[in-house]
């Protein structure tokens, strides 16, 4: 691991050469038996895979229409070719995304289209062997579904469906990947995917409660399992011990503390990320968003706030509401919906991401800050992938940009933006999302995070940045890693709450 | 004889390519899209999507982002292509529509641009490393397939003219079940086997991306999911497992 070292620079960002092969066999671990079966896959590869996997695509082609037409509409012209981290980072040609796609593709055509049954060779239809099924794994596990090649593609093709589905496949046979699956077992046995128990969590919280006291001297709570309570905060499990993302906690408690709003966390549902989206699986996904449902149940709050993380955002924001009914607009006869809709404030949006929290209240004037706490940073931000292109905040469309950044406006004097094609919609994964920040993918990880370092670094000689905030749990460990492999402090990175934190002044108000 | 032979072809093809599209589009439209995924930031109303929807169709909104050279060539293609089709409506109305006589000197240059299209598509899937990487023998042919198309009608035109008068009774009498003789001419015959060729290859092949789009979840969806509840059919069933 620490013989990684960071790619150059590229003088001129300019589309590299190809290096075949260049991450080939440089996939994650796979589970154990123990790792698969605890979540319901096979334990290991099972005998009659190939037919398996097969059986299993024409299931997903049959499900999700996303799936269906992005194997059909594909024509290569290539606009997504450079537009993938990875492919830039690494130089292997299967990390394009069509190239990545057309891994899965190519026995999609072979099975299941006419032109792919009688010439395989003429449309590149391949069989589904040992060394395909192994290229799936492989290089199904370099892409971190950050949707970045959708927003180029002329069809909408978007390869984090095509991974999602490949995964789904791969965990189908028994073929499931160690870091994601383990981490899905421990969300549903303990609680969180760090694999925090109740009581330590609560620990955690009572010391954070001293820290907050003995810096600020004022008594900010931090509140678990507490019934009426109107405000459930769900947070990234990181948040209760990760440096940075610590900080930013404190900051979202200090925000309810400074408006006297009654909040509290759950130990039942004492995470907002969900590895269900990263291995595709629907079952797991509802699963394990259905915690959410259950503590807001039980607990009885009115609203639910989800806490800076990526894709959690976009699962809490696209799909909770078709999940498990955290939302709006249900119909009357939908009693599975009704019963939580009906317990729910629909004065605001439900869910709601801190920041649209946040930033209603600077609006309303609720919140006063010490702008020159910030001064010591020069701050950019960087906009997390799922957050970008999988959700929004705000009543219109790409108020994710725009809220945040309005946010560090307001708690800090000195904002630059990084490079325009690299920021909003284009933004750049930080290299370690969907399923991918684990220290068997260290290669990669390194390797993908080039991209966003490049104009980090223009940044940094240009304006001085010193401060890159961002949204993100993923996004904030990922990059604490990354920094001094780039040569920047790690402590460069951290989110958005923790410059409210440091901002924002608690009278007796 | 040829006559008889390219009338059934034609009738054939054109059986392939209906029922082809159809059978197509009701699976797409048939599949369950479970979760919303538009990619955003995107419309959060019916009309944003529309909009958005043909601001792709029309002018290849997300190519013309990704690569101007692909988007121009591609975009210079499919609009010169558009015009010679609408330029051919002239073999199959009688009398000739209005708007069709007045197309007619453009159709002619978009048939030049749609060659210059093609061969600058072709040029960047033959040159550019990355692009020649994921290019199948398919991807060639079919360019191969509309050059041929385009080069032939255009030879027909501009070199070695083609009985026109005599094609349209063939093509009129074709819709109405009566045929008609086809000017023996072998330049004629390979356009319009070619053209053949490409309606029975495309409901089966990458040109589905035509239909394709108008079904992809990344952009035909309202960004609305806090708003309404999205389910599908079989999401809901699992539900009643677990309804408390």
């Amino acid at each position: 691991m620490s013989d990684i070292t960071a790619p150059a620079y590229r003088v001129i960002p300019i589309i590299p050469a190809l290096k075949p092969g260049a991450m080939e066999g440089k996939g994650p671990f796979v589970a154990s038996d123990k790792i698969n079966e605890a979540i319901g896959f096979p334990g290991q590869l099972v005998e009659d895979w190939h037919d398996r996997a097969i059986a299993k695509m024409g299931e997903l082609l049959s499900k999700y229409r996303s799936f269906r037409v992005f194997m059909d509409a594909c024509v290569h012209c290539g606009a997504c070719s450079d537009k993938c981290h990875y492919f830039i980072g690494t130089q292997d040609p299967k990390n394009m995304p069509v190239a990545r796609q057309d891994l899965l593709r190519s026995v999609y055509r072979r099975y299941f289209t006419l032109p792919g049954k009688l010439f395989p060779k003429l449309v590149g239809a391949r069989d589904l062997t040992r060394e395909v099924l192994d290229e799936w794994y492989n290089y199904f596990h370099q892409c971190s579904e950050c949707r970045r090649c959708s927003v180029f593609c002329p069809y909408g093709i978007d390869t984090a469906e095509v991974t999602m589905a490949a995964r789904e496949i791969l965990d189908s046979i028994g073929y499931g990947q160690k870091y994601s699956n383990e981490i899905i077992g421990k969300v549903h046995k303990i609680g969180n995917n760090l694999g925090l128990p109740g009581p330590a969590l609560i620990d955690t919280l009572e010391g954070l409660e001293e820290d907050v006291k003995d810096a600020t001297g004022i008594d900010v709570r931090f509140p678990i399992d507490v019934k009426g309570a109107e405000v459930l905060l769900i947070t990234p499990s990181a948040d209760f011990f990760a440096e940075p993302h610590i900080d930013s906690l404190i900051g979202y408690a200090k925000v309810f503390h400074a408006t006297g709003t009654s909040w509290t966390l759950s130990s039942m549902a004492s995470e907002a990320g969900n590895f269900g989206m990263f291995i595709g699986n629907y079952e797991q996904l509802r699963k394990i968003a259905l915690r959410i449902r259950e503590a807001a149940l039980e607990l009885g709050v009115k609203r639910i706030v989800v806490g800076e993380c990526g894709h959690a955002w976009r699962v809490a924001y696209s799909f909770w509401n078709t999940l498990s009914g955290v939302g709006d607009g249900a119909d009357e006869t939908d009693r599975f919906a009704m019963m939580l809709q009906k317990q729910l404030d629909h004065r605001y949006k439900q869910p709601m991401h801190i920041c649209e929290f946040t930033w209603d209240l600077i609006e309303r004037n609720a919140l006063t800050f010490d702008k020159s706490k910030n001064d010591k940073y020069i701050i950019t931000f960087h906009d997390s992938c799922n957050v970008a292109r999988g959700s929004r905040m705000g009543d219109f469309a790409g108020g994710q940009f725009d809220i945040p950044r309005n946010i560090i406006k307001a708690v800090a004097s000195n904002f630059v933006e990084m490079a325009p094609e690299t920021i909003r919609e284009r933004t750049f994964c930080c290299g370690g999302g969907g399923g991918v920040l684990t220290d068997d993918l260290m290669e990669l990880r390194v390797k993908g995070s080039l991209p966003r370092m490049e104009v980090l670094q223009q940044v940094v000689d240009e304006h001085g940045v010193n401060f890159m905030a961002t949204i993100c749990a993923i996004c904030k460990a990922q990059f604490t890693k990354m920094m001094p492999i780039y040569g920047f402090d790690r402590r460069m990175v951290g989110g958005v709450h923790q410059l409210v934190s440091n901002a924002i002044i608690l009278g007796d108000k | 004889m040829a006559s008889v032979i390219f009338a059934i072809l034609f009738y054939l093809a054109t059986l392939a390519l209906v029922v082809g599209l159809l059978y197509r589009i009701n699976i797409y439209a048939r599949t369950p899209a479970p979760l919303k995924i538009p990619t955003t930031p995107a419309p959060i109303t019916k009309a944003g999507v529309a909009l958005r929807m043909a601001r792709e169709v029309v002018l290849f909104e997300s190519l013309f982002k990704a690569n101007l050279w692909t988007w121009s060539m591609g975009w210079l293609f499919h609009a010169s292509l558009a015009l010679v089709l609408l330029r051919h409506l002239r073999y199959f109305t009688e009398p000739v529509w209005g708007w069709v006589v007045l197309i007619q000197p453009f159709g002619v240059y978009a048939g030049l641009t749609m060659l210059l299209g093609l061969g600058g598509l072709w040029v960047r899937r033959l040159f550019v490393e990355r692009i020649r990487y994921i290019s199948t023998p398919s991807d060639h042919l079919m360019l191969a397939l509309l050059i041929g198309i385009a080069a032939s009608g255009l030879l027909m035109k501009f070199v070695a003219h083609t009985d026109v008068i005599a094609v349209k009774s063939f093509s009129l009498g074709w819709m109405r079940f009566s045929i008609q003789p086809l000017p023996a001419d072998s330049l004629l015959y390979l356009h319009l086997a070619m053209v053949a060729l490409l309606l029975i290859i495309f409901p089966v092949s990458k040109l589905l991306h035509a239909p394709g789009i108008f079904f992809s979840p990344s952009r035909n969806q309202t960004d609305n999911p806090r708003e309404k509840r999205h389910i599908s059919a079989w999401a809901k069933q699992l539900e009643s497992e677990s309804d408390k």
